[in-house]
């Protein structure tokens, strides 16, 4: 009989305007990966904070190892074993990743040997498969790169108990395939991982038992070998939902090309050549799908292509208009729409009003401004309707963005991008993070942009989403289009070694 | 008699800027650590008061008085910047204004000035002013000898803090804590850092080297008790900061800079050289203003590496 290593009971915690967590139960065993499933804003994030500390509970107790424990600060909670990867990277951007992954440790020397450190975060990143410089300084890594890091931080802290607030969002299924055997192998040693994620088949593939949260409250736990995909999705929603391959009732027009990438190179933030010569087409109405594991320079595409970052050579245009290098605000006067990478800080105004951000981007027009000044009532019209239509879970539209739970967020996002009624949309991994009801309005969302004639470059990690959605599938790595095939009866296992760079025309033959 | 103005100049920099680098280097201390103070005049000027007092009671030998009357200082400018790190750190209010209602509150017409006239201190001489030293015998060295070996004791100091401030921000474990205090405190807490601590610990430690800068001013400078004699210093050491891009070695070069031209009036007047004094001693204001008008748009502020979390109250549930 294993002992259960965490119990939570009755875990009560209030927001102004939320109860995110209205009495949740959660019993963790010694070596178990237990998963952690539910809605954006079921308030997986939140029970999460209260078990490292970081919040505390308005009501409910915690127990580890039998003992019931009061955490004060996450330096408790770490000192009791027990460490998280946030869903919210928490590592400071200047630091190197040595220096990231030291933070906090006490004892040591006075003194910071970087080399003996950069030794042991090597040590570590080789033994987990988690693969990152260790002098990097983390501004200039992807956000699938920075997941490595907040995953090496808690590992080298020696957690007992190990949560992982959507650790695969960012990785690939072969990056988190790895993951996977990380996390086994450690719950084999005993210790315990709590997994959140809302990818039902990773679920149903790593855990032991799995528990669901709605609405605040739990659900019921299950053994994961007495489920199934299907019932862990209507367990979540409350009603089944499925995912095929997207029927279009308008497809792509090839004949007209509306987005031109022409032998674009370009450096990322350490001066280094990260895209070589690119060469790609969109055109009217299509889905192109660029896959790719993180840091092959998707980030530097999106960003070259919406403007965000000059390049060193090529030629990008809309239609017949060029896009002028750098220039972001000429991507959008030529209709390029932009939903990046990392949302809360290239994408929104984290700490302005959901209303606020819904306007950023037409605040020239007519409509919410006149004589340059901004049409308040407009705005808040404009923002209710956007909220109600994609189904945004806020207390009112002049909440904080930062507030929202890491789904809203994105709908935020996506609402803004889509109503400025692009040419182009260029979207990096658009449904990382949401749930299966959310990835589902998004999916729709995308499909009806491309009905309506959108050319739409999805930039994703996830293979399936694109396998999917695409029209076209473009497969990245170190910088160049190794592959480029259409996405009707594409071979996911070719797919697959291309992305880890096999090389291209000997798997064709 | 050429080469000789500009030893006189360099010489007289250093100890002008004396005071202004142990203000600002209080000041990177502080701001690496998240909080904003603009109540460095203010803390300034308590501590030069409270060195005064203490020169004028404390008796025994010279060097007793001396230190005792700068470790006074350095409590008194502790103790006011703990007021102002209850207000910002605890209650969390706006660090602008705390800033500067501790310099309005502790400053010329305020605070200092009433312990001058309670204390009775206000014009009068300190029995042991801090004097220059004849380091080794070798003050009157040519040229090397003014600048290097004929110093107070309290600018030895500030090279040797100069230097132990640099090791301890970017080569030990507590220094880079704090700077990820500075940098993001969400991290820090996540990680088991005392956001709280940290911030208390460093406003403090600013303000004691902001006292000990005022009691260059009413020990050394002058040496005598004059209400309101930093005369803006405190916000000159607010600029340095920034000028030094947070760096305790680039703010010492910059307190020098300073100093020469705090300096630049009575050095060249002394000599005979004729040139408007107001002009002269409106140099360092001008150049203040411009530094902080250059460096203050967010854009230079972020490249110039000021701690992303500067001015920002940290609160744990707050996303
Ligand atoms: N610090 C906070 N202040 C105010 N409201 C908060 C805070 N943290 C969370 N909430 C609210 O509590 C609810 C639960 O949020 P939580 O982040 O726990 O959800 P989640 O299950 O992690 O969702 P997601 O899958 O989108 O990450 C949401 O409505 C959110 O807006
Ligand atoms: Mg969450």
């Amino acid at each position: 009989m294993s002992q259960s290593a965490v119990r939570m009971t009755g875990i009560v915690k209030r927001f102004p305007g939320v109860v995110a967590n209205d009495g949740v139960d959660l019993e963790i065993r010694a070596g178990e990966v237990h998963a952690l499933l539910g809605e954006n804003g079921a308030g997986k994030s939140t029970l999460s904070n209260i078990l490292t500390g970081l919040y505390r509970p308005d009501e409910g107790t915690v127990e580890v190892d039998g003992e019931q424990r009061v955490f004060s600060s996450p330096r408790d909670a770490l000192e009791a074993g027990i460490g998280m990867v946030h869903q919210h990277f928490r590592l400071v951007a200047t630091f190197t990743v040595a220096e990231n992954v030291v933070l906090g440790e006490s004892g040591g020397s006075l003194f910071m040997n970087q080399d003996e450190v950069a030794t042991r975060v090597r040590e570590l990143s080789d033994r987990y498969g988690l693969a990152v410089d260790p002098s990097a300084r983390i501004w200039q890594l992807s956000v699938g790169e920075q997941q490595r890091v907040e995953i090496l931080k808690v590992l080298y802290r020696g957690a007992k108990v190990l949560i992982l607030d959507e650790p695969t969002a960012v990785l690939t299924p072969i990056e988190a395939r790895s993951l996977f055997a990380t996390l086994r192998a450690m719950a084999d040693e005993g210790r315990s991982v709590i997994f959140i994620s809302h990818k039902l088949g990773e679920v149903m593939s790593v855990s032991d038992r799995v528990t669901v949260l709605r609405g605040g409250r739990t659900v019921g736990t299950v053994n994961t070998s007495e489920t199934s995909t299907r019932g862990l999705a209507s367990m979540m929603v409350g009603r089944s939902v499925e995912f095929e391959r997207v029927v279009r009732d308008n497809p792509a027009d090839t004949s007209v090309t509306v987005l031109r990438v022409d032998e674009i190179s370009a450096n990322d933030d350490r001066g280094r050549a990260s895209l070589h010569d690119i060469s790609l087409t969109v055109g009217k109405g299509e889905i192109v799908g660029v896959a790719g594991v993180a840091g092959n320079g998707q980030r530097e595409l999106a960003e070259v292509i919406s403007g965000m970052r000059a390049s060193t050579s090529g030629r990008i245009s809309v239609g017949d208009e060029l896009v002028k290098s750098g220039k972001a605000r000429s991507a959008i006067a030529r209709g390029i729409a932009h939903v990046p990478e990392d949302r809360l800080h290239t994408g929104l105004a984290a700490s302005h009003s959901v209303e606020d951000n819904l306007a950023l981007k037409n605040y020239r027009t007519s409509t919410i401004s006149k004589f340059r000044l901004l049409k308040r009532r407009a705005i808040r019209e404009q923002a209710t309707a956007l909220v109600e239509r994609y189904d945004v879970k806020t207390p009112n539209t002049t909440t904080p963005v930062r507030l929202l739970s890491g789904g809203n967020v994105q709908k935020v996002l996506l609402a803004r991008e889509f109503s400025a009624l692009p040419k182009v949309l260029i979207a990096a991994s658009p449904t990382r993070g949401l749930d299966v009801g959310a990835i589902e309005a998004v999916r729709e969302r995308l499909v009806a942009a491309a009905n309506e004639g959108v050319g739409v470059l999805l930039i994703s990690e996830d293979l399936d989403e694109i396998m999917s959605l695409a029209d076209r599938i473009l497969v990245m790595y170190e910088g160049r289009i190794l592959d480029d095939v259409p996405a009707e009866g594409a071979d996911r296992e070719r797919i697959g070694l291309t992305m880890g760079g096999s090389n291209v025309q000997e798997v064709a033959k | 008699m050429n080469s000789n103005i500009f030893v006189i100049i360099i010489s007289s920099a250093i100890f002008y800027g004396t005071p202004l680098f142990y203000a600002a280097l209080g000041g990177i201390l502080t701001e690496r650590s998240g909080v904003l103070n603009l109540g460095v005049e203010g803390t300034m000027l308590i501590g030069g008061v409270s060195g005064a007092w203490a020169c004028l009671h404390i008796g025994g030998s010279a060097w007793f008085t001396v230190t005792m009357s700068i470790l006074v200082g350095a409590l008194a400018g502790g103790l006011v910047s703990t007021l102002l790190a209850f207000l910002c750190i605890t209650l969390k209010t706006n660090q602008t204004v705390a800033g500067l209602a501790i310099t309005i509150f502790a400053g010329a017409v305020g605070l200092s000035s009433y312990f001058a006239n309670i204390w009775k201190v206000a014009k009068t001489p300190v029995p042991r002013p801090i004097r220059t030293m004849d380091v080794f015998g070798l003050a009157d060295t040519p040229v090397l000898g003014p600048i290097l070996f004929r110093q107070t004791s309290l600018t030895y100091v500030s090279w040797l803090l100069a230097i132990v401030a640099t090791v301890y921000l970017f080569r030990t474990r507590v220094g880079l804590q704090l700077r990820a205090v500075g940098e993001s405190p969400q991290t820090a807490d996540a990680m088991g850092i005392s956001v709280i601590r940290y911030r208390y610990i460093h406003t403090i430690l600013g303000g004691a080297l902001a006292g000990i800068g005022g009691v260059f001013y009413s020990l050394a400078i002058v040496p005598t008790w004059v209400d309101g004699m930093t005369k803006g210093a405190g916000w000159i050491a607010i600029a340095l900061v920034i000028f030094g891009f947070w760096r305790p070695s680039l703010t010492l070069l910059g307190a020098y800079l300073f100093g020469a031209l705090q300096s630049l009036s009575s050095t060249l007047k002394a000599r005979g050289v004729d040139i408007s004094g107001d002009i002269l001693d409106a140099l360092p204001f001008i150049m203040t203003i411009v530094v902080l008008v250059l460096v203050s748009s967010r854009f230079a502020h972020r490249r110039l590496g000021a701690p992303a979390a500067l001015g920002v109250p940290y609160e744990r549930e707050e996303r």
